[in-house]
């Protein structure tokens, strides 16, 4: 299988708050054995994730890999908590942009 | 009772308006309940800090009023949790009135109202960090201290099932709720009819967002959720949409970091062990989540603290010069508002849109600004005259910002208004808690009266 990008393998990649203070990541697929691909590949790892957002890996509060929903999902603590003054996204919903083009090896 | 239905049309009631045909939908196949939750945290701190709604009232009114009559139409209870997007007092009252208001508009016949408030005391607090009993800090806030409880304006607790069982058993056919789990709303009247909380609690948690639990995408349409002794089942009344195992699994996981639990004042939802089955085209059925009831209960605190006045400003760069040295514009401008105004008692924020206005420290591609730029300014001052006078500073000096090899030396921003503008003051969370507490009611105080008569 040759290398493709999250977005070709992905039904849904989105970020979302989880409460004031963090932003959730879904990344869900349709098909089980994509799923169970990306998975395999170790492209998406609390590591990665925090590599490809350059934040130390403490920032990650929880990376699951969640079989029922066919998802990998990851937290990240905010530095303020939503709403603050300047804070560019109160929703914590556009954060995600930086999944879609990931490498996932075949 | 073998079995209890309640539909969902709104994840956010308010936020933007219900749909009708799903809906009417849900009506037509007789519902036992009509529940939505009307409150967010998602709005930011604003709305709880100042007390005012982020949603418009004319949309408030009119889903209020779909759901009013349908249930006064058949018979059965209305409950909206949150009222007015923050659930505080004032928001329980506004919805009332509208209630109330609604009742004589279309001459309904007499029905009991009941609600509650969910609004906290100062005072209640700093008895409890005083009286030994740490009120503790959730998703990486330290536990309270008095100093955060100062700067605090407002503060509501996040109601479980209890208020809205007692209205219930009261026998009220409307309830308004205070700041709610908005789950609790659903698993409440599920408990009032004797329905295990295992079962009770998913019910809630599957239907608090509408259709968000089903595919495909589609927001504010009506879901239906009916529980048995056994099992949950969900059901998209949208004909074009469908519950799935995919889509039911898959909204556990929404908005929250941990998609196997979550938490309630008095116990956790545990979805570990939730098996998921498709019933036909349009239900699933899940079985086997769990309740686990915590020995002490523990009421979830959100509070909102005022920093200041704000005011915003806009400008625009197109020269790739100055783009590449926006950070020297910006600090140039800084440089100015500090000769007048020193280092500290302010806030002066700056988005960067074309290059991470919205991503902020998150943006990877911070180094790849597009060919033009937008930048935001905020000031926050404690007065409205400083708060414009610094804001206008930190603007307009992008104007003269002095860069050594700029062509244009006329002027390194474009102005798309000549001004500053008035924002929302600006708050921040205070309180994102927890406190004890021995009863369940504590922080609730509920109503009940009865209107049309």
């Amino acid at each position: 299988m040759k290398t493709e990008k999250l977005h070709q393998l992905a039904k849904t990649i989105r970020s979302k708050n989880a409460g004031v203070n963090k932003i959730t990541f879904d990344i869900i697929f349709r098909e089980l054995d994509v799923y169970e691909r990306v998975k395999r590949s170790g492209a998406i790892t609390a590591a990665s994730m925090a590599a490809l957002y350059r934040i130390p890996l403490e920032r990650i509060s929880d990376f699951v890999e969640y079989d029922p929903g066919k998802a990998i999902k990851f937290t990240i603590y905010r530095l303020k908590p939503s709403g603050s003054a300047g804070d560019g996204d109160i929703f914590g919903a556009q954060q995600y942009a930086p999944l879609l083009d990931l490498d996932i090896p075949g | 009772m073998k079995s209890l239905k309640i539909i969902c049309p709104n994840g956010h009631l308010g936020f933007a308006p219900l749909r009708p045909e799903s809906f009417q939908l849900g009506v037509q196949a007789r519902p036992d309940y009509i529940a939505a939750d009307s409150g967010s945290d998602d709005v930011g701190p604003v709305p709880l800090g100042s007390d005012i709604s982020t949603s418009p009232q004319s949309w408030q009114r009119q889903d209020l009023e779909h759901m009013l009559l349908a249930s006064r139409k058949l018979g059965v209870p209305m409950i909206i949790g949150s009222a007015g997007d923050t659930g505080s007092n004032s928001r329980v009252d506004m919805y009332v009135t509208m209630i109330k208001d609604l009742a004589i508009k279309h001459g309904l016949a007499p029905f009991r109202l009941g609600y509650f408030y969910s609004e906290v005391s100062k005072e209640r607090v700093r008895k409890a960090i005083r009286g030994g009993s740490p009120v503790r800090g959730l998703d990486g806030y330290a536990d309270l201290t008095e100093a955060e409880l100062d700067a605090t304006d407002r503060i509501v607790a996040m109601a479980g099932v209890h208020p809205f069982v007692k209205l219930l058993q009261q026998g009220a056919d409307v309830i308004i709720g205070g700041r709610s789990s908005d789950a609790a709303l659903f698993a409440a009247p599920a408990l009032h009819h004797g329905f295990h909380a295992d079962q009770a609690y998913y019910l809630g948690k599957v239907l608090e967002c509408a259709s968000f639990c089903a595919e495909p995408y589609g927001g504010k349409e009506t879901v239906m959720g009916e529980i048995t002794a056994s099992d949950v089942r969900v059901t998209a009344m949208l004909p074009a949409q469908r519950c799935t195992i995919a889509s039911v699994s898959g909204h556990a996981m929404y908005e929250r970091s941990n998609p196997f639990e979550e938490f309630f004042a008095g116990g956790m939802l545990d979805m570990t062990n939730c098996h998921y089955e498709q019933l036909d085209e349009r239900t699933t059925r899940v079985t086997g989540s769990r309740f686990l009831p915590d020995a002490k209960v523990r009421v979830k605190l959100e509070g909102a603290g005022k920093v200041g006045e704000r005011f915003v400003g806009l400008c625009g760069i197109r020269d790739p010069y100055t783009i590449a040295n926006v950070d020297k514009v910006i600090e140039w401008a800084r440089e100015q508002v500090r000769a007048r105004f020193g280092e500290t008692g302010y806030e002066l924020h700056y988005n960067v849109y074309g290059r991470d206005g919205v991503m902020g420290d998150l943006e990877p591609l911070r180094d790849q600004p597009g060919h033009e730029l937008c930048v935001m300014v905020q000031g926050v001052a404690p007065t409205r005259e400083m708060a414009e006078e610094l804001t206008m500073i930190g603007l307009r000096q992008m104007f003269y910002a002095r860069l050594p090899d700029v062509k244009g030396t006329a002027g390194s921003v474009s102005f798309p208004l000549d001004e500053v503008l008035p924002a929302s003051a600006a708050y921040r969370w205070t309180l994102n808690h927890t406190l004890e507490v021995d009863n369940s009611m504590e922080l609730f105080q509920t109503g009940l009266i009865e209107v049309g008569a």
